[in-house]
């Protein structure tokens, strides 16, 4: 395998997980990067929706934001933001979202609100957008997020989207109808969770990573699969789609 | 019927009043930055900012001293990164104090909604397990008269003014929309009054030849502006594309408060109207931001006589 940079790894890792996937709710940046390249390899028929009301995105370039005109033309359908968040997202149509944030909890529960007190912050992050309601109504949840300490934390500071609330089916309490965060894909390693506990456990490192590493960016005590086992590289093929045809100048390199 | 058509400094003096609570919106793409520099010249106060994504434009609104309070729900300059204005606003309290009403994107749309179908709350599936209900007492929920369940509700929103960028609309202001449709007839629906401005004036015939396309008819519509170029450093689908170079350079110029406002002066108070603004922008930005062409194929809607 060729080299490959950390946010390569990031989006193949990514983009491997949407195998057979049909629809999936995108961000701009990695995210992005990751469904183009899975609607190239494992997912042909995925259909990108995007929350400024973009269903089937064909884009020409690299989207810059969310509401890039390159993702209209040439798109299956463009409908207001209220069929977006009513008929697709709280109906049920999204199978994969993408999310990420400033802080992510063991639950895999996000902050993208404040950091410190939400009325005196000592910063102001963006807030939701559509965050709350796609972390409650679509299926499943990738969060892609870098690993750092200040990152996996054992307490957020605001709970903006729920992951697994506090664990042990508390989201079937509450009968959100999504089955939240599955799977968390860094530049160190993969994350998925445990089915009963709803907690973060390290599935797979990346080549080259030590198990250290990780347990030093992770703010608690970190579980670990039975069977920890290495990440997939990418293949030449992976890496030659990503540098000549979907990010030829390097943006999210 | 009293002439809708009007220049914007008429439209914002005539409709837009301190106190006022002001709806521009246009998610990422027409968002009208010629309507928010008028605002700013004619130096509107303590007016409440209703967006979903308060974007570069009421950053610059609430730098230059225009708003008492904001109701949001993405803060962000997009795909780039903080809006700085707002936060020295909320973090230090510069130029002054901004109160924040936040909710999530569907809890905005679902504001608008009720205030378009005069109902007194918006069902939907959001806010459960977070946060944000307990710093924002207006996200409540009701139990299901249908059931045993329990949903979250949001209040309607009825701004005193929305308004609204399109591509083209005729004299009576009945406009056409495409690309990123957003919320914008929502909003239209639900404000009190309406300001709609767009690239192009054209026939009624246009405008009749195909109806689906019409997003506001002119029932809704108080005042209409021709602004070509108005939505800049936004775009309008088909027209001009983003100007992602401004996005990148106001994130450095908004940085500083004596840039902002040095900014400002050059750019807003610095100019008399949006005319002044192109010109001054130069036509090499048309020419780096201008599109191909992609048309739709024309559909025929038969003619039943």
């Amino acid at each position: 395998m060729t080299h490959c940079t950390p946010s390569e790894m990031m989006i193949v890792a990514a983009a491997r997980a949407l195998a057979g996937v049909r629809t999936v709710f995108v961000g701009v940046g990695l995210p992005n990067s990751a469904c183009n390249l899975a609607r190239r390899t494992v997912a042909p028929h995925l259909e990108l929706i995007y929350e400024s009301g973009v269903y089937g995105a064909q884009p020409a370039r690299l989207p810059l934001s969310i509401g890039d005109p390159t993702l209209i033309s040439g798109a299956t359908s463009v409908c207001s933001m209220a069929d977006l968040f009513g008929l697709y997202l709280q109906g049920g149509r999204v199978e994969v979202a993408f999310l990420g944030g400033a802080q992510i909890d063991r639950f895999g529960n996000l902050n993208t609100t404040v950091i410190g007190d939400w009325q005196q912050p000592k910063v102001r992050l963006p807030g939701s957008g559509g965050a709350c309601e796609i972390a409650i109504n679509a299926q499943q949840i990738f969060v892609i997020m870098r690993l750092k300490r200040r990152a996996f934390v054992d307490q957020l500071h605001f709970l903006t989207s729920p992951g697994h609330l506090g664990g042990g089916g508390e989201r079937a309490v509450l009968r959100l109808p999504g089955s939240g965060p599955q799977l968390v894909v860094t530049d160190k390693c993969v994350f998925r969770f445990d089915e009963a506990t709803g907690e973060m456990v390290l599935h797979s490192l990346h080549p080259g990573v030590e198990l250290a590493e990780v347990q030093e960016a992770v703010g608690w005590e970190l579980k670990i699969a039975p069977h920890l086992g290495e990440t997939e590289s990418p293949t030449d093929e992976d890496l030659r789609l990503l540098r000549e045809e979907l990010d030829p100048q390097g943006l999210y390199r | 019927m009293p002439e809708k058509l009007m220049s914007m400094r008429d439209a914002i003096a005539a409709h837009v009043h301190d106190g006022d609570s002001v709806a521009i919106e246009g998610f990422t793409a027409c968002i009208c930055f010629a309507a928010a520099h008028e605002i700013i010249r004619q130096a509107r106060r303590d007016l409440t900012l209703c967006r979903m994504t308060p974007d570069l434009i009421y950053d610059q609104m609430i730098a230059a001293g225009c708003a008492r309070k904001m109701v949001f729900s993405y803060l962000g300059n997009p795909g780039v990164g903080s809006l700085h204005c707002v936060r020295r606003a909320v973090e230090k309290d510069v130029p002054g104090p901004l109160e924040l009403e936040e909710y999530s994107h569907f809890g905005m749309v679902g504001r608008y909604l009720a205030g378009a179908y005069h109902l007194p709350f918006f069902p939907l599936r959001s806010y459960s397990g977070s946060d944000l209900p307990a710093v924002n007492p207006r996200i409540r929920s009701v139990d299901s008269p249908y059931g045993d369940e329990t949903i979250a509700v949001v209040p309607p929103l009825n701004p005193d003014v929305a308004i609204l960028h399109a591509q083209r609309a005729d004299t009576e202001g009945n406009t056409q929309l495409w690309g990123l449709l957003g919320v914008q007839k929502e909003v239209a629906f639900a404000a009190r009054h309406v300001i709609v401005v767009v690239e192009e004036i054209v026939e009624t015939d246009i405008i009749r030849s195909d109806p689906n396309r019409t997003v506001i008819p002119s029932l809704l519509v108080d005042a209409l502006v021709r602004e070509p170029y108005g939505t800049h450093p936004s775009y309008v689908q088909g027209y001009y594309d983003r100007d992602n170079t401004f996005y990148l350079a106001w994130d450095e110029i908004s940085r500083d408060e004596a840039a902002t406002q040095a900014w400002l002066d050059e750019w807003v108070y610095g100019v008399p109207d949006r005319a002044a603004y192109l010109e001054k922008l130069g036509p090499e930005t048309w020419e780096r931001l201008a599109p191909g062409e992609a048309m739709a194929a024309s559909v025929n809607y038969g003619a039943y006589q």
